[in-house]
């Protein structure tokens, strides 16, 4: 299951990446940072990935999620760090307790 | 495998009476490809029309109506959120349930078809979104609380929005007629409605035609510099 959500994660981040030109320092992977420090996306771009990745998983798993909860912004540790930290979390957010948010 | 449109596809919330029907009519004779949506079905059928029958606060019947559009157009170029419910009643006497009906259709759902909306827009970097509010906001009309309560905060959204959207590609702004004859102003006393209309610079009720001219501009592909604003008719 991770590893399907870290691919989910990557192709989304790659999506963003082609559409607003961004240089990439190495291939994007399960450590890539996302947001913050050495992160590839500023804010804009953070919100343009979330977007996608939420896209995805309705597409591809039935789930209406959201990434950007109250509980994803009261986390000490960010889901928004690195690309397995946001599948990790999207990953969470899928379970069958609470894959239904709406 | 997604069907892609040359037409631009235009939503329009609350599109089967009044307003939002003279809407999606005026944009369907534009060539746009117009998905309309109301708590009831529409009786009348175009072959560039879709409809949608669904309370525009509704999440997964909003986010429902979004996907569907995605996956038979792939892209939101237009959206005008007109749908709205109106509650002329004196403050002392007005349930709060009431208030609860008209925040949750005019602000939440608003809300929503611009969050939904601009998730689209944002991947093609183009968008334009024109809400709906009322005179009865600058006029501070007694007897439309509520009402103008929830469409200052419309307003205030669609700043808002416009300065989140802007880098985008995506506008944000309102409308806001003088009345117009239709069922939302139905049960107002023929006095009140003068009364209103005497406070404008143009002392005429406003007509679809008006508002139609306006929400032109605001989808005009050259008004790509024109966002945060509203605009109302008659000069209030």
């Amino acid at each position: 299951m991770i590893d399907r959500l870290i691919t989910v994660v990557v192709r989304s981040a790659q999506d963003v990446v082609e559409r607003e030109g961004i240089e990439l320092r190495e291939e994007l992977g399960p450590d890539t940072p996302l947001f913050g420090r050495n992160g590839v996306f500023d804010s804009l771009g953070l919100v343009s990935l979330i977007v996608g990745v939420e896209e995805v998983l309705s597409d591809q798993f039935g789930a209406s999620v959201s990434l950007a909860d109250e509980r994803a912004m009261s986390q000490a540790n960010s889901p928004f760090r690195t690309i397995r930290s946001l599948a990790e979390y999207a990953a969470g957010q899928l379970e069958p307790s609470d894959a239904q948010t709406d | 495998m997604r069907k892609r449109t040359d037409a631009p596809v235009t939503i329009v919330t609350g599109a089967r009476r009044g307003i939002g029907a003279h809407l999606a009519r005026h944009y369907l004779e534009l060539g746009h490809l117009v998905v309309g949506c109301s708590r009831k079905s529409v009786e009348w059928r175009h072959e560039r029309y879709a409809h949608f029958a669904l309370d525009v606060a509704d999440e997964r019947a909003v986010r429902e109506l979004f996907r569907t559009v995605r996956d038979q157009h792939g892209r939101v170029d237009h959206l005008i959120n007109n749908a709205g419910i109106a509650s002329m009643n004196h403050a002392l006497v007005t349930p709060l349930s009431s208030v609860h009906g008209l925040l949750s259709t005019n602000v939440a759902g608003t809300f929503l078809f611009c969050r939904e909306a601009a998730k689209q827009m944002q991947k093609r970097r183009y968008g334009r979104i024109v809400n709906f509010t009322t005179v009865a906001v600058p006029l501070k009309l007694a007897g439309e609380a509520v009402y103008a309560a929830s469409k200052a905060a419309v307003e205030t959204l669609t700043a808002v929005l416009a300065r989140e959207f802007g880098q985008f590609g995506i506008t944000a702004n309102a409308v806001g007629p003088g009345p117009v004859d239709t069922d939302l102003i139905r049960g107002v006393p023929g006095e009140k409605i003068d009364e209103l209309v005497s406070r404008q610079a143009i002392r005429r009720k406003t007509t679809l035609t008006d508002i139609a001219n306006v929400v032109d501009f605001f989808l005009a592909e050259a008004s790509g510099m024109v966002t945060g604003q509203t605009l109302y008719l008659g000069g209030v």
